[in-house]
């Protein structure tokens, strides 16, 4: 039996109540022996996991382990030579980055990806634009439609700003702020197009504890007041056990772990891979 | 107001009007260079090939016709049609839309990624295939090209300064419906960048490509979209300068004065675009007018280049472009 079928018999399909009570769904996003490659190097080796509706699933492991690469999978940044990725119910065709997020993936990046010139409010907007219709020439001349369009976006927009509390910082372009606040507008504009699916490529990076705890505080908010799916990679391991419903644990781009943090904590490949037991 | 004065006033104004047809070019350049980081040499030559196409639409000239006379023997030239000029605009329109798909579909799409230079000497290419094309296309004679603007001295405008100071100054009417076309021209071209999702997604494309990736934007779309605005702003151009002084292939020659222009501006500025345009042509007339006669005239030819290269020393990021500044 694949691993993939393991983990699908093994847990209930319509899912199930945690026991601090968080309500995990079916499952939403599932990876099938998904292999990538550059050149000759294997960066992902043959892994399978799922994403459940409804939970905060972490992927953690050493530096180099696979994890961004992962992410890229998903969000389609990377095709992968071999496997599948399936998305409610079906199989995903090889999609370019700007289809998977009109399907409802948004993520944030390792190194900020925002919009420098832009101002922070013109930044988070951006995450609107699969949500609004008008059409070029519509656009262009400014009918009714466009304008009542920009109007209700803009409402969207504002709450997701309040939620995060960037409302001070809401006409300063970008470029201008610090970092910990560069990652909170990232995180919103990735709010504004109302993910289905969030992916976080180390939202805590190099921030403060004070910073961290407040990533952490909005990430649970977020999945708590949305039902938003989250998909993150973090290197502090102390934040991952906390947040995260189920961990993957990749270590040279295989899987070496996968479960809750407690059962991922007892693991003993996992346990190696973290205090460096050599490799064969 | 002494004569000389008001002979200067006057060169003043003019220098400003030639200045519109300037900025109009450098457009073009500043709106594809933002979105796709591509300098896109061909700029002129789209803005001589739009003028070329509008009137061979407007006088039913037959495409390709000196080709197919050859090679067929036969006799045709003429559809025999005159189309309104608002037809013409329109289905040139249609055909500069065309030629941007086709020129990232066949071109840029293949070069995602390349350095600069490769992007840049592809336009060369670009220009030199699209000059040619023009010629065989619609043949390479001299054409005239008028789709209905007012031509000639502004009569108002001569009385007017007449009666007040004796003295009345030469605008011509085509020169006044540049200004006011381009000014609309770029208080549209601003709303729909600033206001409007595609808008948005042009400015977001020419900060962060991945960026631009994550939130769902297609860069395909949104580089076509630029170029068809390219060539969009390149026909208003063609249509000017076209009815200035003819439709001839020494039209894609403005582009190189859209250079110095950009120089001043900064690549990146629509308003530098605009305000270098206008300096360029205002000081070109001007200088002719007072250094001129000192060292037997002529200076428009290199006055402009001369005043680039001023800038590159002092100022290479032009008046309103951005400031590179090196982390180290």
């Amino acid at each position: 039996m694949s691993l993939a079928e393991q983990i699908v018999t093994d847990q209930p399909a319509e899912g199930w109540v945690t026991a601090d009570g968080r309500q995990i769904g079916p499952v939403m996003m599932e990876m099938r022996n998904i292999t990538l490659r550059f050149g000759g190097v294997e960066a992902i080796k043959d892994i399978s996991f799922d994403i459940r509706q409804g939970e905060i699933r972490a992927i953690i492991g050493p530096n180099g382990a696979g994890k961004s690469s992962m992410l890229n999978v998903i969000s389609g940044f990377y095709n992968p030579q071999e496997g599948e990725v399936w998305f409610h119910g079906q199989r995903r065709p090889r999609m370019r980055p700007y289809e998977v997020a009109r399907q409802g993936v948004a993520r944030t990046f390792q190194n900020i990806a925002l919009f420098e010139g832009m101002t922070v409010l013109d930044n988070v907007m951006t995450g609107r634009l699969n949500h609004m219709k008008a059409g070029v020439f519509r656009q262009a001349l400014w009918f009714g439609r466009a304008e009542r369009e920009e109007i209700e976006n803009r409402e969207k927009v504002e709450r997701i700003i309040d939620f995060l509390e960037i409302q001070s910082i809401r006409k300063t372009p970008v470029a201008r702020l610090p970092y910990g606040l560069k990652k909170r507008v990232e995180l919103a504009r990735a709010l504004a197009a109302e993910p289905k699916l969030l992916l976080l490529d180390e939202p805590m990076a190099g921030m403060n504890v004070e910073e961290k705890e407040d990533m952490s505080r909005f990430i649970l908010d977020v999945n708590d007041e949305f039902g938003t799916t989250i998909a993150l990679i973090e290197h502090d391991m102390g934040v991952v056990m906390d947040l995260s419903d189920r961990v993957v644990v990749m270590d040279y781009g295989r899987k070496i772990g996968d479960g809750t943090p407690d059962e991922v904590r007892s693991n003993q490949d996992v346990i190696d891979a973290y205090l460096g037991v050599a490799h064969d | 107001m002494p004569d000389q004065l008001l002979f200067a006033m006057e060169v003043f104004l003019n220098g400003l009007m030639a200045g519109v047809l300037y900025a109009l070019v450098a457009l073009g350049f500043v709106l594809i260079f933002k979105a796709s980081g591509i300098f896109n040499y061909a700029q002129g030559v789209m803005a001589l090939f739009a003028a070329l196409t509008l009137v061979g639409i407007m006088e039913g000239q037959v495409p390709f016709s000196h080709l197919i006379n050859a090679v067929f023997g036969t006799e045709i030239h003429h559809f025999g049609w005159h189309l309104p000029a608002v037809a013409a605009i329109l289905l040139t329109g249609v055909v500069m839309v065309a030629l941007a798909w086709a020129v990232n579909k066949l071109i840029f799409r293949h070069l995602v990624g390349q350095e600069p230079i490769i992007l840049f000497m592809a336009t060369i290419g670009l220009a030199y295939f699209m000059e040619g094309l023009g010629d065989i296309m619609w043949g390479a004679d001299i054409k005239k090209l008028d789709v209905g603007l007012p031509q000639g001295i502004n009569a108002w405008i001569d009385e007017t300064t007449f009666n007040a100071f004796g003295y009345g100054f030469f605008i011509d009417n085509l020169d006044i419906w540049a200004t006011v076309i381009a000014a609309v021209l770029v208080i549209a071209l601003t709303i729909f960048s600033q206001y409007s999702k595609q808008g948005r997604a042009l400015r977001a494309v020419a900060d962060d490509h991945q960026a631009a990736l994550s939130v769902g934007i297609s860069l395909n779309f949104i580089w076509v979209l630029v170029w068809s605005i390219a060539g969009f702003v390149a026909l208003v151009a063609g249509i000017m300068w076209g009815t200035k002084s003819g439709v001839q292939f020494s039209l894609s020659l403005i582009a190189l004065k859209a250079l110095p222009v950009l120089m001043l501006g900064g690549f990146t500025s629509i308003p530098g675009a605009i305000v270098g345009g206008l300096i360029i042509g205002v000081g070109e007339k001007l200088f002719e007018f007072l250094v001129g006669p000192l060292v037997g005239g002529a200076t428009e030819n290199w006055f402009a280049y001369v005043l680039a290269l001023l800038f590159l020393v002092f100022r290479p990021q032009g008046l309103f472009g951005e400031r590179i500044i090196e982390r180290v």
